[in-house]
């Protein structure tokens, strides 16, 4: 693994190569393993390790990066060079910002015991024999209830870190371990992931076995018309939904009016139920505490009691943004640590979104129980925005679509397609679960509930 | 590269492998884009790797290094045949490959213009003028600009003789102009959306493109668009023109014609498809009009999909996947053409780097044009009532690839064989049999253009790719309209 010291002495020559005012370095990479599976059958199984520096130089107002994945002289040399020659022909931008110093840098790294740790031996461990032990326990709950099975598991140990010719260097190491599964059968399956930095909270049988249960359930599926429908969408789907509203949340998102909540700041946009934080410290959360230039990440309540408070900030759009004529209009305005590294288009993001817990929470079991008619949604898939601005959605179901009637899950349904606004979804939640951390295919991962939601607006079915 | 290939190729056979393969890739990129008269990106990438594929005991390993050192070299081989033996632990059958002569050859994307060798500053200037174009018109928000140039060198060496080496350049380039007021954002893209035009080409595709010389009408769309009347929900018949007829290929043909898929190997996450082993030259895909072909030649143009050898060593080859509306092809790989009797692999296997596995991808998957001369004016003047959807805005489809809906970013509706009125937030959605089905007109070679669709997702870990698709404008009978702003 690259550790911190080698990084600092790459930083350090490439310094020495530099001509630039300043000059910033980010380092990514680690190792990663992949066994996939599909017909009961390991067919994919794969390994990599790689690293990289990004070279950030700024002469007076123009910047720009260039990135290689090694670390001799002259790969050193050429990616100064690059980055170099793409800074000096710009034209000077006078909103460009100094890089941040020592102080304004990441003082909340793993040094100081701000975050947990997010690196554990045992998932950095994770030997290609083990993954085929996990694999052939699912396929074998597969075979038992004469299913297919088909999915995923994957670790990997990777590093993160900066360092800038102003003094600031931060550096965050994690772990990752991950789980999906799909079971299918002659027409219906189900579905379940999970992922974690520690590879012994997940469990490979259990995620099987429920799975397994949706595939077995949702066989020979009816066609139900579609509608206004009362949903309990399990936390994968409304991961997977809410996820399309966060890149919205950030300063720059509404200087360029591309928002949806350009013009909706401060009032009441979702239902009472709905608080949202971005805080990265969260247990149950992954990531750096720093963003892409090192300033350290805040915990930012973003949405409270349905009403849109703050947004994230990155240095320079902060900046702008006190200028502006929304100052005064979109809550407090500071840098939160939430920027992309420097340049970029999409300025910053909320990355660690946690959902408030409910003041009742309710389990999907006690949601299903307490629905006269409705349907229990495991995922959702390719989902996609229709309608900037009132935030419309379209997407299908998938892997376990069940109609409940008079308090119990009935029989599979046949999968729908939605066109959903998630701002009107947001406001018509009923009840929510404990919030979890969740893994979907479509957004980041988030903690997240299960929501029982009404009206859902289904408008087509498919085939199958 | 031959040493490192010669290396891992040993080391490999010498710990049991009984096929093997090496690819070593040497990958150059650069991203340029504005937003608003300032800079967006502006970076350089380089990535350089190697991985080694085996095969042992009947099963896959791969692993992937960038140090191409020698003990990097062996212990990275060493690293795939391990996976490889803990594959082995969880299989129903052994694999294997159906034969593929080895060549020695080299290839590379014909060019003129090595796009590295234009000035940073002439690239930045057109930018410059484009965004200026496009923020001179009132009204217009946002605006962005984009080019991207690459190019990727690649040698691929196997256990049974193949020493291949290519050399790809691509270029890109587009933009947007957004319009924000009142309730609604509206966009306008060129060429296309999400990121214009990709092509296996160099900076001459620039010249090509007239970026300067469309973006004011592009600004005036996107602005005029908040004037123009909602697009009517309801069955009408519709002409698509040719990029969004590209991705309505990519999502409905192209991706439901992949083996991997049809065989489950992608059933956790992209999913499988409708086009069940069976389906295989029975199944009427779409009308007598409709001409399908995967065609990685470079004969075929200078798509994302156009290479001389795929990423097994196979040569490009063009498969028929559509005939006068029969379906009569998959893209196949040299495991997959084994599994379902083919003789031959249809030379599909691509990665996105180094360190990615080869998996079934596109190559080009075209429409070919009508015989009969038929430009888009003249398919307007013979639809009595209609509506024109230009430029993709959303795409989604079911996971067997039946249900789809797409939205675009802009409309007309056709009247007594004219533009009546522009149309904002038009959608349509449908099945994909009945929709092929239903095409009654397709537009001749003069309005047939081959699009590049850079980023298409698939695998896991994710891997994205570029795809092409060669599409003129074509006319659907009797589409559902209109369901995406329905009950919202």
């Amino acid at each position: 693994m690259l550790t911190r010291d080698q990084a600092a002495g790459i930083f350090s020559r490439i310094r020495k190569y530099a001509t630039a005012d300043e000059v910033e370095c980010l380092f990514y990479g680690g190792q990663s393993a992949l066994t996939r599976f599909a017909n009961n059958t390991i067919h994919q199984n794969v390994a990599e390790e790689n690293y990289g520096v990004s070279v950030r130089t700024a002469f007076g107002g123009r910047t720009a990066r260039a990135t290689t994945n090694k670390f001799d002289d002259e790969s050193l040399r050429d990616v100064v060079s690059s980055s170099e020659s793409l800074s000096k022909v710009q034209e000077p931008d006078p909103e460009l910002l100094p890089l941040p110093d020592a102080g304004e840098g990441a003082r909340a790294t793993q040094a100081n015991g701000a975050v947990l740790s997010r690196h554990f031996e045992q998932t950095a461990k994770l030997t290609p024999a083990q993954r085929a032990d996990a694999v052939g326990k699912i396929v074998g709950i597969a075979q038992k209830q004469k299913l297919t099975a088909a999915g995923i598991f994957a670790s990997s140990d990777t590093v993160e870190g900066i360092f800038n010719s102003r003094g600031l260097s931060a550096w965050h190491t994690q772990t990752s371990a991950e789980i999906s599964i799909t079971m299918l059968a002659a027409d219906s399956s189900g579905w379940q992931k999970a992922n974690s930095p520690d590879v012994a909270k997940l469990n490979a049988e259990a995620l099987a076995r429920i799975a397994a249960d949706k595939a077995v359930k949702s066989a020979s599926p009816r066609e139900i018309p579609p509608g206004k429908h009362t949903v309990i969408l399990e936390p994968a789907a409304v991961l997977d939904t809410v996820g399309f509203a966060f890149f919205d949340f950030g300063g720059l998102a509404i200087l360029d009016q591309r928002s949806f909540l350009s013009n909706r700041i401060g009032i009441k946009l979702f239902g009472e139920n709905i608080s949202i934080a971005d805080d990265v410290y969260h247990p149950l959360q992954s990531g750096s505490p720093f963003d892409g230039e090192g300033v350290p990440r805040q915990r930012v309540q973003l949405v409270e009691n349905g009403v849109v408070k703050r947004l994230v900030y990155a240095r320079a759009t902060a900046d702008r943004m006190k200028k502006s004529g929304y100052a005064g209009k979109v809550g407090p305005i500071a840098a939160t640590g939430h920027g992309f590294p420097v340049p970029n288009e999409m300025g910053e993001a909320p990355m660690n979104i946690v959902f408030e817990s409910p003041r009742e929470p309710k389990t999907v079991a006690q949601m299903i129980s307490g629905t006269e008619r409705g349907i229990l949604v495991t995922r959702l898939w390719y989902i996609r925005e229709v309608d900037p601005y009132e935030k419309i959605l379209t997407g299908m179901t998938r892997d376990g679509t069940f109609l409940i009637e008079n308090g119990r899950v009935v029989c599979g349904l046949r999968n729908f397609r939605f066109n959903q606004s998630l701002i009107e979804m947001l406001s018509k939640v009923e009840e929510m679960s404990t919030p979890v951390r969740t893994s979907g295919e479509e957004s980041f991962d988030m903690v997240v509930p299960a929501m029982k939601v009404r009206d859902f607006n289904f408008t087509e079915v498919t085939k199958f | 590269m031959k040493d490192l290939a010669s290396s891992a190729l040993n080391t490999a056979t010498q710990l049991g492998a009984t096929y093997a393969d090496v690819r070593v890739v040497d990958e150059r990129s650069r991203a340029l884009s504005t937003k608003n008269g300032k800079i967006g990106t502006a970076s350089d990438a380089r990535s350089q790797g190697f991985n080694v594929r085996v095969l042992v005991d009947g099963a896959w390993g791969f692993a992937a290094s960038a140090n191409p050192e020698r003990k990097s070299v062996e212990s990275t081989t060493a690293r795939a045949v391990e996976i490889a033996r803990a594959s082995a632990k969880v299989k129903q059958s052994e694999v294997s490959l159906v034969p593929e002569k080895p060549v020695t050859a080299e290839w590379s994307t014909p060019h003129r213009i090595d796009p590295f060798t234009i000035s940073i500053e002439q690239n930045l200037a057109l930018l410059q003028k484009v965004d200026a174009e496009l923020r001179s018109v009132k009204g217009v928000t946002l605006a962005e600009t984009n080019l991207n140039f690459r190019r990727e060198e690649q040698w691929f060496f196997s256990s049974e003789g193949a020493d291949i080496h290519q050399a790809k350049v691509t270029t890109g380039a587009g933009y947007v102009a957004y319009a924000f007021a009142g309730s609604e954002i509206q966009k306008r893209s060129y060429p296309s959306s999400f990121g214009g035009q990709w092509q296996n080409k160099g900076y001459e595709l620039i010249d090509e493109l007239k970026l300067v010389e469309n973006a004011r009408r592009i600004g005036e769309e996107a602005v005029a668009l908040h004037s123009a009347d909602q697009c009517p929900e309801g069955v009408f018949d519709i002409i698509l023109e040719s990029s969004q007829l590209g991705l309505q290929i990519h999502e409905s043909v192209g991706h439901p014609i992949e083996l991997d898929r049809v065989l489950g190997m992608e059933a956790n996450f992209a999913g499988t498809s409708f086009l069940t082993l069976d389906k295989l030259r029975t199944l009427k895909y779409g009308s007598e009009l409709v001409n399908v072909v995967a065609d990685a030649r470079q004969e075929h143009g200078p798509g994302l999909g156009t290479f001389g050898f795929d990423d097994e060593g196979v040569p490009a080859q063009c498969t028929p996947i559509i005939s006068n509306g029969l379906f009569t092809g998959y893209l196949s790989s040299r495991e997959t053409a084994a599994l379902i009797g083919l003789q031959r692999s249809g030379g599909t296997l691509r990665a996105e780097n180094w360190n990615r596995l080869p998996i079934i991808r596109m190559t080009n998957i075209s429409i070919l044009p009508g015989e009969k001369p038929l430009s888009l004016e003249q398919l307007i003047a013979s639809t009595d009532h209609g509506i024109l959807f230009n430029t993709n805005r959303s795409w989604s489809i079911d996971d067997k690839r039946y249900n789809f809906q797409f939205g675009t970013e802009l409309g007309w509706e056709i009247k007594n064989g004219k533009l009546a009125r522009m149309l904002k937030n038009p959608s349509y959605s449908g099945i994909t049999t009945e929709f092929w089905n239903s095409m009654d007109a397709i537009c001749s070679r003069d309005e047939w253009t081959l699009w590049g669709t850079p980023n298409c997702g698939k695998g896991q870990p994710q891997q994205v790719m570029g795809t092409g698709h060669g599409a003129s404008p074509a006319r659907f009978r009797k589409v559902k309209v209109g369901s995406a702003y329905k009950g919202n």
